[in-house]
């Protein structure tokens, strides 16, 4: 057999061991665990042989079938009454799983048979339509901006302090607020977004996502007038931004992890 | 408004339109008309299109009304279109099913119920729009809760997610006929 093909076996060892129920005929909630126990470690071992790459998980739960198992070979009198229990409660458990998994498999099963749009039915293919911006405004340059950005910094109150608390709010955090704020209320002034910022570095990291978010075109900086006030609002990539960033942030979650 | 002139306006809109198009919208745009005016022109067009078994019919989802080629046509549809085939793997739909039974929903919570990692499928939904952070959990470590998008029911041809069919109670669940005797199974693709 050529080596050179992709398979994908069970979805994981919940999935196998259903199948393995279902191909003995019996019922999830009377589990013979030494015949399945057994089929499970051969289903294994046949795809290490066949090189096959093999979760984690699928060791963990031959490790608890095996638990289980030799719980039951114990004579009773020798188990001790707690361990005993504990056997029972490992057995327990995993029918628990077996069954919740066994209802959203079939919950997936009338998804799948649902009309998928682009597999069952479709819609007519649009033109991508560039949104005109609004002549009337004009956008910002950096420096008016740091020059905005000057004139919240100065109406900080002066700290007397030496400041010992650490910020824990994140640019990205930050980008996400803002991007939340602007979802609630369509436009915000650029002095509204600082309003709770009381530190200097609240002020700049809120900057920060701000500059960030209008890089990745989420947000939109102008003024309807020269010197007239700093408008924000959403910017076409507003809802690929958002989760954009939240994905970033999960990632930069693992990647701490 | 004459009936027919509304009718013709609401289903060139409907037309034009990008995505599904709401109610709300189609009051603000056709003045003169009343929501409960317009709702009995939907209803008129969807009937006439199904009655008349046309290329193209009314069906309402993820909360407004969109034309979409009926299933009886999709192999034509999909023979002009070309391109692959829009399949979906079992680990996207269980993935899905989870989410949208039970969100809003961990990582964590997912992978109990399915017993394996789902870091990547969760990401490639995610890049599809198919479902999205919601919010996070207030547990240790904060983690992101996740539910379903707009884009969700319009890949399943759904109105709202109360089309969801009710989830099973434990004790109706029956175990369906096993996949034939090999325990492997053909890969199968992730695409939509």
């Amino acid at each position: 057999m050529s080596t050179n093909f992709q398979l994908e076996i069970f979805e994981g060892p919940l999935d196998l061991l259903l199948h393995l129920i279902k191909k003995n005929e019996v019922n999830i909630t009377d589990i013979p665990i030494a015949t399945i126990t057994e089929q499970y470690l051969a289903t294994l071992e046949l795809m290490q042989t066949l090189n096959l790459d093999m979760a984690g998980e699928f060791l963990v739960m031959a490790a608890t079938l095996i638990h289980i198992k030799s719980r039951t070979l114990l004579p009773e009198s020798d188990a001790e009454t707690d361990e005993d229990e504990e056997g029972g409660d490992a057995r327990e458990e995993l029918m628990k799983r077996l069954l919740e998994y066994q209802r959203f498999k079939e919950a997936a099963g009338e998804l799948g048979q649902r009309d998928v749009l682009t597999r069952d039915v479709f819609v007519r293919a649009t033109a991508p339509t560039e949104k005109p911006v609004p002549t009337a405004f004009r956008e910002l340059s950096v420096f008016e901006l740091l020059t905005a950005l000057r004139r919240v910094l100065e109406r900080l109150p002066k700290d007397e302090f030496h400041e010992v608390t650490l910020e824990k709010i994140t640019v990205r955090e930050k980008m996400t607020l803002v991007l939340e704020r602007l979802r609630d209320d369509g436009q915000v002034m650029f002095e509204s977004l600082f309003t709770d910022a009381g530190t200097r570095m609240a002020v700049i990291v809120t900057f920060l996502a701000m500059l960030e978010l209008v890089k990745i075109r989420a947000i939109r900086i102008f003024q309807d007038r020269l010197d007239g006030p700093i408008i924000i609002e959403a910017a076409v990539g507003v809802e690929q931004a958002a989760e954009v960033i939240a994905k970033e942030a999960i990632e930069e979650d693992q990647d701490g992890r | 408004m004459e009936g027919e002139t509304l009718m013709s306006i609401v289903e060139s809109l409907l037309f034009v339109a990008e995505g599904p198009l709401t109610l709300q919208r189609l009051a603000e745009v056709i003045e003169g008309a009343d929501k409960s005016e317009i709702t009995a022109a939907l209803e008129q067009i969807r009937t006439d299109l199904e009655s008349n078994r046309r290329g193209v019919r009314l069906v309402e989802v993820a909360g407004g009304y969109q034309l979409r080629t009926p299933k009886e046509n999709a192999d034509w549809v999909k023979k002009f279109l070309g391109g692959r085939p829009a399949r979906m793997g079992r680990a996207t739909l269980e993935t899905l099913a989870i989410v949208a039974y039970r969100q809003p929903v961990t990582k964590a919570e997912i992978e109990a119920i399915r017993g394996v990692d789902v870091d990547g499928v969760v990401n490639t939904l995610m890049e599809r729009s198919l479902i999205r952070a919601v919010g996070r959990k207030d547990v240790p470590g904060r983690p992101f809760l996740f539910g379903t998008t707009p884009e969700f029911l319009q890949l399943f041809n759904m109105k709202d997610l109360s089309e969801l069919p009710t989830l099973k109670e434990l004790d109706e669940i029956t175990l369906p006929e096993p996949v034939g005797e090999g325990v492997l199974a053909e890969g199968v693709d992730e695409e939509l």
